[in-house]
């Protein structure tokens, strides 16, 4: 049950960060929490310190200050052995087509910030030998649909960077994990009607990452299984027609 | 705008609904809503968790804050449910001072109902156990209460059905326990008379409740399980289940209602068969201690997922009342006889001793508490108002939880705290401004 091991959670605020750290915990996991709203990670950190007993830090970071990274980085109390990236902003399409500044956010917060960020954890695993990066893209990074396709241009950047990472450092025999949820019942998607059975709790996807980083899953994993064929079917569809589709 | 309506399903209002993340986003929404009234789970039967015109749901304020394995003491978030609270302390040897029928609540609503259990005679309310909170007021500023500092609003704020503001947190103190087994002990009563004595014998037990058969008349009337029961020690589990796990995991496979039934399943035939049953079932088991797990003993009906819906589309009404002990017996009579002479069917019916309380106005005071409930039907109001009287005349009030119907006149006899309830909340500027259906509907 025991280990010395340590997780660095990014996006300590979410309920998918929430539920990963928490499943991290009970097996035993140190665990550090960063956010950008350090009081409201402190309040995850609490509660998953009085569930399981195990110590959680909280340490502030933006993912939009890039040039903090390296500080950040060098902060901590250690380098952890997993770093699980769950930051993401759905952010409002209709506003980011007009507004540049919008839509620089959400590409930002969804690709670059998360990205750079791995990649600086993945040049501090390589030399030292070991380390698992989880980054949580999106099935929207599959395709781009008319709905949401800046959020999903962004999560499509995301995922080809874990791919690119994960081919990289496989030789060094470093894992790197992209997790793709689909619906997820959170505080991001409350008041939005989703398909129950589409739909994951956020403790289904925390279990999925510990599952698949830590017990040898998958690299690319959908918590729901049935998000495989579905999104093989929507990625088989030809564009001639997909286009013509309200998705 | 949605339709929000409470456990009982009866009466349903439309309200603006307030969803926030967390505690910090509190103050502001308190501050520019009028007309609000905080709601945890939605398991108040009745009117009191509806607000006249907004409600702010604390789901999201579910975190634990602090606990302190060696003393027990644990500081929550409002939100958080029993049932998580039960899941994460019964395993590691705590379990809570005070917990209700069901364990789908949230802390905050336990205290804003000033929650009883079995054990009320002996630990009182859930509120008793409450060492400190933290308020937000109308104003959206946030105060800390306890015994020692801005004592009047901790104990206008337990059982104040949320009409002194909202509660963000709360701190209170576990009880140690060395199993997750009960030690239950079944003693039948044959009438009412006998069901009062036993209730009155089992004063040492820790948890004691009779299961009251309301559809038996004449000789029988008032015949009732009592079920007494200590949190078993691992002697117990010894003695009564060699090699038995300490703390026996939750059985998962929960049975649902997964609609409205037809309200013609329920009527006095079905119930008094189902009522005949448990009762032998019961009876049987009399006589010697025998393990329970603690989910079965103290949440039986939980393992029904949804069974208010067994009473069909109109809903439900729960009647609890509570009755001061010399009028107990008479006042008892007299309700039970009317209740099985109009075969108003009731599956539920509880009988327990209770204790004094110390909410202005909370529910408990030194005496007995009756519940039951019946379908929401033409014949079941002009009914509960008679009962109201028989309650009234002994010195009884009925449990704002609870209710969905009682007239501010049966409220206002029954409740002698109500006018320094009042006042403090004009003080601190919540007349108005917080408000339920409840509290409109009884003038508070």
């Amino acid at each position: 049950m025991t280990s010395s091991k340590t997780l660095l959670l990014v996006g300590g605020t979410s309920d998918i960060g929430r539920a990963t750290a928490l499943c991290y915990a009970k097996a035993g996991w140190r665990v550090l929490l960063a956010a950008r709203k350090e009081d409201e990670a402190r309040r995850n950190a609490d509660d998953i310190s009085a569930r399981t007993g195990t110590e959680v830090t909280t340490h502030r970071l933006d993912v939009l200050e890039t040039n903090s990274f390296d500080a950040f980085i060098n902060g901590l109390p250690q380098l952890p052995d997993t770093v699980v990236c769950v930051v993401g902003e759905l952010g409002d399409q209709a506003k980011g087509q007009k507004d540049p500044a919008h839509a620089t956010q959400l590409l930002r917060t969804n690709f670059e910030g998360p990205a750079l960020l791995l990649g600086l954890f993945a040049e501090r695993f390589l030399e030292r030998g070991s380390g698992t990066i989880v980054g949580v893209s999106s099935v929207a990074g599959d395709r781009g649909r008319g709905s949401n396709y800046l959020y999903g241009a962004a999560k499509a950047g995301f995922s080809a960077f874990l791919s690119g990472l994960r081919n990289r450092l496989a030789a060094a025999g470093l894992r790197v994990i992209t997790v793709k949820p689909g619906f997820v019942r959170t505080q991001m998607t409350a008041g939005m009607k989703l398909p129950p059975v589409l739909t994951a709790e956020a403790e289904e996807v925390g279990r999925a990452i510990f599952t698949a980083a830590e017990k040898g899953g998958g690299d690319i994993i959908y918590v729901r299984r049935i998000w495989r064929p579905v999104m093989m079917i929507i990625g088989s569809i030809p564009e001639r027609i997909f286009k013509r589709l309200r998705l | 705008m949605t339709e929000l309506f409470g456990w009982g399903r009866y009466p349903r209002h439309p309200s603006e609904v307030l969803n926030p993340a967390s505690p910090t986003a509190l103050p502001s929404l308190m501050a520019s809503h009028s007309g609000i009234v905080t709601r945890g789970n939605g398991r108040a039967y009745g009117d009191a968790a509806i607000g006249a015109r907004a409600t702010l749901v604390t789901r999201g304020l579910d975190r634990i804050r602090a606990f302190d394995p060696m003393t027990g003491r644990v500081r929550v978030e409002a939100g958080l449910l029993l049932a998580d609270l039960l899941d994460v302390m019964v395993p590691r040897g705590f379990f809570p001072p005070v917990v209700p029928g069901t364990k789908f609540v949230t802390v905050g609503g336990m205290i804003a109902s000033d929650v009883h259990g079995k054990n009320h005679h002996r630990d009182g309310g859930f509120g008793d156990h409450v060492e400190s909170l933290t308020l937000a007021l109308p104003d959206g500023s946030l105060l800390t209460c306890s015994r020692t500092e801005n004592a009047d609003l901790l104990s206008a704020t337990i059982g104040g059905m949320g009409l002194t503001g909202t509660i963000i947190d709360a701190t209170f103190q576990l009880r140690p326990i060395e199993t997750g087994w009960m030690r239950q002990q079944t003693i039948v009563a044959p009438n009412l008379k006998n069901a009062l004595d036993a209730l009155q014998a089992s004063r040492e037990a820790t948890y004691s409740v009779a299961w009251i058969d309301c559809l038996a008349r004449g000789k029988s009337m008032g015949r009732s399980l009592v079920f007494a029961a200590e949190h078993a020690t691992q002697k117990d589990v010894e003695a009564l289940r060699p090699g038995g796990e300490h703390f026996p995991s939750l059985q998962t496979g929960r049975l649902s209602v997964p609609m409205d039934l037809p309200s013609f399943i329920l009527n006095r035939h079905s119930v008094a068969a189902f009522n005949e049953m448990y009762f032998r079932a019961g009876a049987m088991k009399a006589g010697y201690p025998f393990l329970v797990h603690w989910n079965p003993y103290f949440f039986p009906l939980d393992g029904i997922g949804n069974w208010n819906r067994i009473y069909g589309r109109r809903g439900l009404l729960q009647y609890q009342c509570v009755i001061p002990t010399a009028h107990a017996s008479s006042a008892l009579s007299s309700i039970l006889d009317r209740i099985s002479h109009r075969g108003i069917a009731s599956f539920l019916a509880v009988l327990k001793q209770m204790g004094p309380s110390h909410g202005d106005i909370a529910f408990p005071m030194e005496g007995f508490t009756l519940a039951l409930d019946m379908p929401v039907s033409n014949a079941a109001f002009p009914l509960l108002d008679e009962l109201d009287k028989t309650v009234v005349e002994a010195g009884g009030r009925l449990y704002l939880a609870k209710d969905a119907r009682q007239s501010p006149s049966t409220f206002e006899a029954g409740y002698s705290g109500l006018t320094r309830f009042r006042d403090l909340r004009r003080a601190i500027g919540a007349t108005g401004r917080i408000s339920s259906r409840l509290s409109i509907r009884l003038g508070i």
